[in-house]
């Protein structure tokens, strides 16, 4: 099996990415919420990423923004997966009225934007790290009811799901064993896709202050705190920007990887 | 006569890469070192089962391999010259100048957005041939040697408009029309009808004859070629078997190979007794939902338990629905089905386990029927534990004498559908109906999708099963040779009625109804002539009438 360059770099980023959130603790140089410098110093041999707007090291609140952001991102992608996946192939193996509820109700959930939707929530709901997981991992499992409910109704026409059903199986078999299998390449590369719109929508959440509360630190919160550094040439902002471009392109990059494998299966692209 | 020799293939290597699943690609050998020679005028039949690269040395005529093929041997010379080693350039000028292709499937072929006559004067156009008027008009000649309806209309029409044998000959026209030296037809009427396979047939014939052009004409069917070609090459794994006249593969082989196809289909089935039934279907109306018409109109068909019923018709004839009204896929609207004395719930939903159990199904395309990510053990498997409970060893020992009825040996439980041939494929889809232990086993075109002599030996062993479990077949087909090598009795259907029914002595013997007789006298015979005899025929009845 040929690895393309690309996918090479997307794997070792994204690998890099989750040692660094995992081992946080031992990474970190100071801790998370301790003023150890001046406010807003350059990069230094002490504070290699300089400091931030109150004075704290802003290597190691990267480092422990990634742990936040990743754990929450994939929590919610988990639960977005776990949810929409099921109820998808649920809708597309009964069809009839039970489809025609569950693809109405999710159409009405997905015609107003998400972004307001979990604005509302969170200013009624307790802030803390598990509403906002349920929150966005909610919102999120609509976009894979379409794509699931889509993969599975191209499954179950398939012969084999009939003898399924004509041997008399019961709707759980159908579901984990004739079509789970058959559509888990597709979501495999999706949950790539809908990881990073996660990262991105909890960014901004935190960005507007609804999301990742201090003392906890998340790189949407991080550029909040920053930003008006901006304005006097500071470019602690940036830092937290770019990693989350560079965790969404590096988690692109591997799922770009894993759909183009999977269609070369469909009779596309070999290699 | 060198001059008349219009393609000189020598020494033709072709090479592909495949991709494994899980294994490094690698590069395989379709076609190795074939010799092809054909005069101008001439028509040369290509015959062999799937993956005897009957298709691929027929591209190569015009330097073409299809996706990742590569010619990587040899000389292909067209018009005196070598066009393995052409450039783009020439290859562009040559192909729909000197060559063109009739493809197997006309309705994938043609541009559903655009009217028939500006595809079919297109190539003509494109290559300065001839100017617009003159193509048109060529193309109007064409149709109506063809033998197509309203010549000067039909091209106004668009692909959708007209069936599928008349856009099969409109792609004919398609190919003669820029004048070509060479048409190669590829599998030209298989997806056809066999009622619309003798019309094109003999169309595509005379076009031949009347064009002097030289044709390639591509097939798995033996009997089909025999009527065009004038010599026939017999391939097999990219390799040439035999190559001879049409008079001498037919009536004299050589090889044993040879020998085996033109003896295919003689399979004989000695017919059983009547027997009260264990299947009655009585009256039975169904729709599908949603439309207002009938689909299956008052068919009424019994089965005598450990015989085979065979449904025939052409496609769209219903009965493949009739298949899924019994099995209750479709609950039919009217009617009543029993089986084994019982009176059958029309919904399958409502049926139990045992009558589920009891009525087994098996597919046209293996591949479709079986799950890729499942062993065979699993596929085989799963029907004992959910049946009979089976688990461990028992389950093991049970499979094993599964897999020993279907002549496949040890090792194969492990293996996935990919990794299996198609005629193993179909065996595995009969083990698993045969571990439900049933008292009937559904055959819906079983071996239609398979070459000849793999098709014949899954029919051996199907005749072999019935005597061996006494299950009865309800054996759907459009294939009369099939018919005669298996069958009991046969219910002829039309237009989702039953139009002719009883044993197959009966039903096989005259005298016939107008549409059992069209349809017995367009399955193609094995013998040179028998297409002009059959028109000849049917131009003096319809004279007559």
């Amino acid at each position: 099996m040929r690895i393309p360059v690309s996918a090479l770099i997307g794997l070792v980023l994204t690998g890099g990415f989750l040692f660094v959130a995992i081992f946080a603790k031992w990474l970190a140089p100071y801790p998370i919420d301790l003023a150890v410098g001046g406010v807003w110093e350059g990069p230094s041999a002490q504070y290699w990423l300089g400091t931030d707007t109150i004075g704290r090291d802003i290597l190691s609140r990267l480092i422990y923004g990634a742990q936040v952001t990743i754990f929450v991102a994939l929590a919610s992608s988990v639960l977005a997966f776990s949810l929409g996946a099921f109820l998808g192939f649920f809708a597309a193996v009964q069809g009839g009225w039970i489809d025609q509820t569950l693809s109405r109700g999710v159409d009405l959930m997905m015609a107003i934007p998400s972004l307001i939707v979990a604005l509302v929530l969170l200013s009624v709901l307790p802030l803390n790290l598990t509403v906002l997981i349920l929150v966005i991992g909610v919102l999120d499992s609509t976009r894979v009811f379409r794509l699931s409910r889509a993969v599975a109704a191209d499954i179950a026409v398939m012969d084999y799901v009939e003898a399924a059903k004509l041997r008399g199986e019961r709707g759980n078999w159908v579901i984990f064993r004739e079509i789970l299998p058959n559509a888990m390449s597709p979501l495999v590369a999706e949950f790539g896709l809908r990881f990073i719109f996660a990262v991105l929508f909890i960014s901004t959440l935190s960005f507007l202050g609804l999301g990742v509360q201090p003392p906890l630190a998340d790189w949407g919160g991080m550029v909040k705190e920053n930003k008006d550094g901006l304005i006097y040439g500071k470019s602690a902002a940036l830092l937290p920007s770019a990693a989350i471009a560079a965790l969404a392109i590096s988690v692109n990059l591997v799922a770009d990887w894993i759909l183009t494998r999977t269609s070369s299966l469909k009779g596309g692209r070999g290699g | 006569m060198a001059d008349d020799l219009l393609l000189d293939i020598k020494g033709l290597v072709i090479e592909a890469t495949s991709y494994p699943p899980g294994e490094p690609p690698k590069d395989v050998t379709l076609v190795h070192g074939v010799d092809v020679r054909l005069q101008r005028g001439r028509v040369l039949g290509l015959i062999g089962e799937s993956g005897a690269g009957k298709s691929t040395i027929g591209l190569s005529a015009m330097s073409y391999g299809r996706g990742g093929v590569r010619l990587t041997a040899g000389s292909i010379r067209l018009n005196g010259r070598d066009i393995r080693i052409a450039g783009p350039r020439d290859l562009r000028s040559l192909r729909g100048k000197e060559v063109t292709y009739v493809s197997q499937s006309a309705a994938a072929s043609f541009n559903p957005a655009k009217r028939l006559m500006e595809q079919v004067i297109e190539t003509s156009l494109s290559h300065g041939i001839m100017s617009k008027a003159e193509a048109e008009k060529r193309a109007v000649v064409l149709f109506r040697k063809l033998g197509l309806p309203s010549p000067e209309t039909i091209g106004n029409r668009y692909p959708h408009q007209v069936s599928g044998g008349q856009l099969q000959r409109v792609m004919t026209a398609m190919a003669l029309c820029p004048k070509p030296d060479l048409v190669i037809f590829d599998e030209p009427t298989t997806a056809l009808d066999v009622t619309t396979q003798i019309d094109v047939l003999a169309a595509i014939k005379e076009a031949i004859r009347d064009t002097h052009v030289a044709a390639l004409y591509i097939t798995h069917d033996l009997a089909v070629v025999a009527q065009v070609a004038d010599e026939i090459m017999v391939l097999r794994h990219g390799r040439m078997v035999e190559l001879g006249s049409t008079d001498q593969i037919i009536n004299r082989p050589q090889q044993d190979y040879t020998k085996a196809l033109v003896s295919v289909r003689s399979l004989d089935h000695a017919e059983k007794a009547p027997a009260p039934p264990v299947l009655s279907v009585q009256n039975v109306t169904a729709r599908y939902r949603g439309t207002n018409f009938d689909v299956l109109k008052n068919v009424s068909v019994d089965l005598p338990p450990g015989q085979t019923l065979a449904v025939v018709g052409e496609s769209g004839s219903g009965k493949s629905t009739l298949a899924r009204a019994i099995t209750g896929l479709l609950p039919p609207t009217g009617g009543r089905i029993t089986f084994a004395g019982r009176t059958l719930s029309n919904d399958m939903k409502g049926r139990s386990r045992d009558d589920l159990r009891e009525i087994q199904m098996i597919y046209q395309m293996a591949d479709t029927a079986m799950n890729p990510r499942q062993t065979v053990g699993t596929i085989i498997g799963r029907p004992l534990e959910f049946y009979f409970g089976l688990r461990g060893a028992e389950k093991e020992k049970r499979l094993q004498e599964l897999l020993d009825q279907i002549e496949m040996g040890k090792g194969f439980a492990d293996r996935y559908p990919a990794e299996l041939s198609g005629g193993q494929k179909q065996r595995v889809c009969i083990a698993r109906a045969l571990a439900a232990k049933p008292k009937l086993i559904i055959c819906d075109e079983v071996t239609s999708a398979l070459d000849p002599l793999v098709a014949d030996g899954i029919l051996k062993l199907l005749l072999n099963l019935q005597a061996e479990a006494h299950v009865a077949y309800l054996f759907i087909t459009h294939d009369l040779a099939t018919v005669r090598a298996i069958s009991d009795k046969i219910a002829v259907m039309f237009k989702g009625a039953v139009v002719r029914y009883g044993q197959k002595s009966d039903v096989l013997a005259p005298p016939f109804d107008d549409y059992t007789d069209l349809l017995l006298s367009s399955v193609p015979e094995m013998e040179l002539g028998w297409l002009e005899r059959v028109i000849a025929h049917r131009k003096m009845e319809s004279a007559g009438n």
